[in-house]
Parts: structure tokens; sequence; C-alpha cells
């Protein structure tokens, strides 16, 4: 079973930043949000294992508190 | 409506109110799909049963509309699989759209050597229909219309309910009483026994509609279509050229007001064209849950259908579940009538049952999260798989318009008898799967499922079990018949061919390979050779019997001579 890799992974991390930066030009807030989304669920397919991805989800988690004010759709 | 008639039973004054008064065996309260199939399983083993019912015909309007493969497996046992297979509409093709695009297609064309389609689209009320026709050519079973259950009191020997007729009340007394009285079943809260789960803050509007059109015979799902913004619809092919129509409708709606063909005719045109030419059949405006009570079996009392447990209706899987709740109890109480198996093995039947309903919650609970996003990020996930399955195969499979009907595997059946590590299988049919069917030469049709009847069956490959042996195995109280795949017909027993292969290779089957199938056809055991004892053994723990413990004193005194 794969551990989810928090070393730096990435040959060029300003690059990838930026890039990342990049694939939000011209968006607004909610298509910014669903290209995140696309992105996350591309990546995670990719990624596959199931415990690093539940690990990566944990590790998101972290340090961001429940808030009670969550707004239906 | 214009393509059906309800039919109108006969409402029989009840002996009982003339003095006649019968102590009864089973009771079923409900000649829904579940109550109907429940009677006519019972009386198939010669059971006397009596159902009750409040009303004096079958489901007004359709209600459930697609019924699955195992549940025309079902009803092939239960003799009534024909006219609903017939009569109903099958399917393969399903298109999902989102916006304005076909966001992907999906087709369910099983492979090839199966009876029965992998779904039939049938109005409710013809499923009701056969059945009922099928239980009135049955001497045990009796239909009572028109006879509402007003009172039920319980103790650990019985049930007695009060009854009430246009002509009046009165008491009935039974040993067993099964429930299936649909969603807001009046016994259980008579019975004050309630339901846990979750209410869906949606409504949807759903319209039959009468409609030639060249459309084809395909389910149909839109994301946010533009004839509807935000919202979900989904249009489906029944029979008599009757399409379903549900438009998801959002939780502010007015039932009331959306009901009204006024407000119906608009969203039909808007979706089918200015000029499509149709008529509504009937509509509804319905919200739905997902809850299940804590348990099914109530000493004497046992619920099952929508009585027993709750679900959205996408992915079909109320009545469908609903009819394998039967398959799976009816023989359990069966046996338990009979004296050959112990009370405690409708135990069992809860926890088979729970597990199968706990499946189908979850996977109606996901379809609704993803049909009706909570909040906005999980609308976000929504659109971005939507919008992914256009391109991506692997989207399509997180794509949710509903995951359909498919049987349960009973893997953690207590009642499975584990195989050894040792011994090595591949293919589906593990412990606690349901028979997969294939192609055969044999006495009683073309199919492996028309020769297993309702009873325990040996499965056997080649003619590993002696003719004496089968001849005992059939003879004991709890009966086991062998079917033997391949070989010389001997002694009178069935034996049918493999038609293609398909059947060896469904069961992974070598020489002497054999399978137990208890009565509703699940796998229970399998061996690689026969041993007589391990069958017995197998029989005895799929019978609530302890494995040291022989049924009803017989096995132990007649094992020697299987030999």
């Amino acid at each position: 079973m794969h551990v989810l890799n928090t070393e730096l992974n990435l040959a060029a991390p300003d690059d990838f930043y930026a890039a990342l930066l990049d694939m939000h030009r011209d968006l607004n807030e909610t298509q910014s949000a669903l290209v995140n989304a696309k992105l996350l669920l591309l990546l995670a397919n990719h990624i596959g294992d199931d415990a690093v991805l539940r690990a990566a989800m944990a590790a998101a988690r972290m340090d961001v508190a429940p808030q009670p004010d969550i707004k239906p759709c | 409506m214009k393509t059906y008639t309800n039919p109108v039973y006969e409402y029989r004054r009840p002996p009982e109110l003339d003095g006649t008064v019968r102590h009864r065996g089973v009771v079923i309260v409900g000649a829904g799909p579940v109550g109907l199939a429940a009677a006519i399983d019972l009386a198939q083993r010669g059971m006397p049963v009596l159902v009750l019912d409040d009303d004096d015909t079958v489901s007004v309007g359709s209600r459930a509309i697609c019924y699955a493969k195992r549940t025309l497996e079902i009803l092939d046992r239960l003799g009534c699989g024909e006219p609903v297979a017939q009569k109903g509409v099958s399917w393969n093709v399903g298109k999902v759209f989102h916006g304005d695009c076909l966001a992907y297609q999906f087709d369910l064309l099983p492979e090839p050597g199966h009876h029965r389609p992998a779904f039939v689209n049938l109005q409710q009320y013809y499923f009701e229909e056969y059945l009922v026709q099928r239980a009135q050519t049955l001497d045990a079973a009796e239909i009572r219309w028109k006879h509402r259950v007003v009172d039920v009191s319980r103790d650990e020997q019985g049930v007695t309910l009060r009854v009430a007729t246009p002509d009046g009340d009165y008491a009935l007394s039974c040993d067993w009483l099964i429930v299936c009285d649909g969603a807001r079943s009046p016994v259980r809260r008579l019975l004050g026994l309630d339901t846990e789960g979750q209410v869906f803050r949606d409504r949807f509007l759903i319209a039959d509609i009468h409609m030639t059109s060249d459309f084809p015979t395909e389910r149909w799902f839109w994301f946010d279509p533009p004839f509807h913004r935000n919202q979900s619809v989904l249009l489906h092919r029944q029979a008599d050229d009757v399409w379903r129509v549900d438009f998801q409708l959002g939780w502010d709606a007015d039932p009331e007001e959306e009901k009204k063909p006024a407000n119906i005719l608009p969203r039909l045109h808007a979706m089918l064209g200015a000029d499509a030419v149709f008529e509504i059949e009937w509509a509804s405006v319905y919200t739905f849950q997902c809850r299940r009570m804590q348990k099914f079996h109530h000493g004497r009392v046992v619920f099952a259908g929508d009585a027993a447990h709750l679900v959205s209706p996408f992915g079909a899987r109320g009545a469908n579940s609903g009819v394998q709740d039967v398959d799976n109890l009816v023989w359990k109480l069966d046996l338990v009538v009979r004296g050959l198996a112990p009370e405690s093995l409708l135990d069992t039947y809860d926890e088979e049952r729970i597990a199968a309903a706990d499946e189908n919650i979850l996977h109606s609970t996901r379809a609704t999260d993803f049909i009706t996003p909570k909040s906005v990020v999980s609308r976000t996930f929504r659109d971005a798989a939507l919008s992914l399955a256009r391109h991506h195969g692997f989207a399509r499979k997180l794509v949710n318009s509903g995951r359909l009907s498919v049987p349960t595997v009973l893997l953690d059946s207590r009642l499975n008898t584990p195989t050894p590590d040792h011994v090595t299988f591949s293919g589906a049919m593990v412990p606690g799967a349901p028979a997969a069917d294939a192609p055969v030469f044999g006495p009683r049709g073309g199919w492996l499922l028309d020769h297993l009847g309702g009873t325990f069956n040996l499965l056997v490959f080649g003619d590993a079990v002696p003719a004496a042996a089968a001849r005992i195995l059939a003879q004991d109280p709890i009966a086991c018949s062998t079917i033997q795949v391949g070989g010389v017909a001997q002694d009178g027993r069935n034996v049918i061919q493999d038609r293609d292969g398909r059947l060896a290779t469904r069961y992974d089957a070598q020489p002497n390979t054999c399978y137990l199938l208890r009565p509703d056809q699940h796998v229970c055991a399998r061996w690689r050779e026969f041993d007589p004892v391990a069958v017995r053994g197998a029989v005895a723990r799929a019978t609530g019997h302890t494995a040291d413990t022989s049924i009803a004193g017989n096995a132990e005194r007649t094992a020697p001579c299987m030999y």
C-alpha cells in the first residue's frame, strides 16, 4: 500500500504554482470552483489509491474548523 | 385513464360475520406487489394463506415501473414471470444529459445467455393484476378485498386482528402475520413501531402520459436541462405508449398547485415540444425518504417491502427489494411453520434483508445527494463530474442518476457454509450470490432457473452423485433435489445439458463441482467433490440448525445409507 507523499515531488514548484493560477485566468468564482473540482477529480482518478486519497483528504482538512452556517444550494 | 381500466375485485361478506370463526396459519396484510408475491409463494408450497386488502383493485395510477431481472426470475418461480416480461418494455440504453448536451450514454445490455433482460418497465397496476390472476389459480391463497385491519395485538403465540369490512368488523386470529401494507403501513403504526432515517427536502412531479412518439425506448435523464433549469428530469417508457416523466421541483414547490394539469402541461410542452400530442394519464407530487425499521421480524409479525424500508425511487430499489424480501422470507417461514426449522431461522431474514435494505438505502441516498446537491460545493463537484463525463470514461462512474437495482449478495450470511481456503473457485457464484441463469437443455425448459423450483437444489457437474444418494437427499425432511449437469439420466433424475458452455463458465465448474442452492436460489455452499455429509451439514446450517444437530433427528440415522 502506498502512503501519501508530502515531501517535495514537483520538479519546478514555482512553475507549477504559476500554471495552477494561470488555469483560472479569466474565470469568475463559480467557474474557478468548477475547474478546481474537475482538476481534483482528474487527479484523484489518476492516483487511484484509496488510502492515499483519504490521507490527502485528511491532510487537506487539517486546521480547517467546521462551520455551522453551511449554505444550501 | 385512457389506456387502463382498473379491475374491480369482488368484496365478499366474510363468514366470520355470520359466526364461522376459523384460526389462521398465515395472514398477509396488503395485496400489493410484495404481499401478493408472498401469498403466491406460500400457496405454491401448499401453505394456506389469507390476504387482506383495504381496497378492491390494483394500484390506482402507476407507481413502481422498473422491474429488475432478479424480480422477473423470482416471478418465474412464482409462475407469473411471463406476462410481466411479455407486457413489459425492455430497455438497455440509458442517456444522461447535462444542460444542452449529451454527457454520455450507457448500455445495460447483459451478456448473452440469460432468459430475462436487465429490466422491464411496466405500470404497477399490470404487475399487480398478473399477480392477482396467478394467486387466484392457487387454492391455498384467499384474497379478501375491502378488508381493512383496524386493530392488532400480538403475543408469543400469534396475532389477533380486528378487520373492518363494508358489513361490519370481525376478529381474526393467526399464528403469523406478514405486513406488506406499504410505506405508510397502518399496521406498523397500530403496533407502535417506527422507522428511522432521513427525509429528503425535495419534491418531484410524476406524470404518466400517453403519447405516440418516436422517442427511443431508453432511459433519459437530464441534469439542469434548458427546459427545466437547475432541476433534473427523467423520461422512461412503459407499456401501451405510456411514458413516465419525473420532474424535480425543489422543496418550495406547492404540491397541490403542481398537480394541476394547467401547471403540468407547460412543463411537458417545454420538454417535448410545443406541438407534442399527449394526454396525461395520471400525475402525482411526492417527496421521499430513506429509512427503515430497526428490525423487520417482531416475533410472530414480520414486515416486508415499503412497510419495512423506504428508498428514493432512483435506482428502482423499492418494489424490486420488496419482492426479494418475501423471496427470502417465505421458504424460511414455511419450514418454521412445518416444524422443520427453529423459529430463530427468521432472525436470518432480518439479518439478510436488513443488510440488503442498508445497501439499497446507501445507493439511493448517494443518488439523491448527487441529484439534489445539498451544498454549493456538492453542486460544484456534481457539475464537475458531469462535465468530465462528456470526455472521460472514469467520470461516468461518478455520475449518479440512480444505481440500478441488482440483487444483494448475502456474503456475510450465517446460513452460508464457508468454502475452505484450499478449495479455489473463481467467478461470481460465491456463497450468498443469487444463482446466475444460463441456457440449458432440460426437461423443464431452456434455462437453468427453470429447473430449480422452490426447494434446496444440489447442482452437480457430472455424475458424481450416486443415484441412491440423490434419492436419499430428496427424501430428507428438508428435501434437496439433485440436478445433474451433463451425462446420462439415471433413475429419473433431473439431468440438464449445458447448452453452450456458459453454465460451466458462470459456475467455474470442473467435473464433480457441486453447488448447494437455497430455495430462494441463493448459493449457500459449494464444493469440488460430492460429500453427502457435507451437503446435509450445509442444508442444516442453511435452515438454522447448528452444525451438530440433525434435521428433525433424521440425518444421522439415514446418513450411512448414502454410500
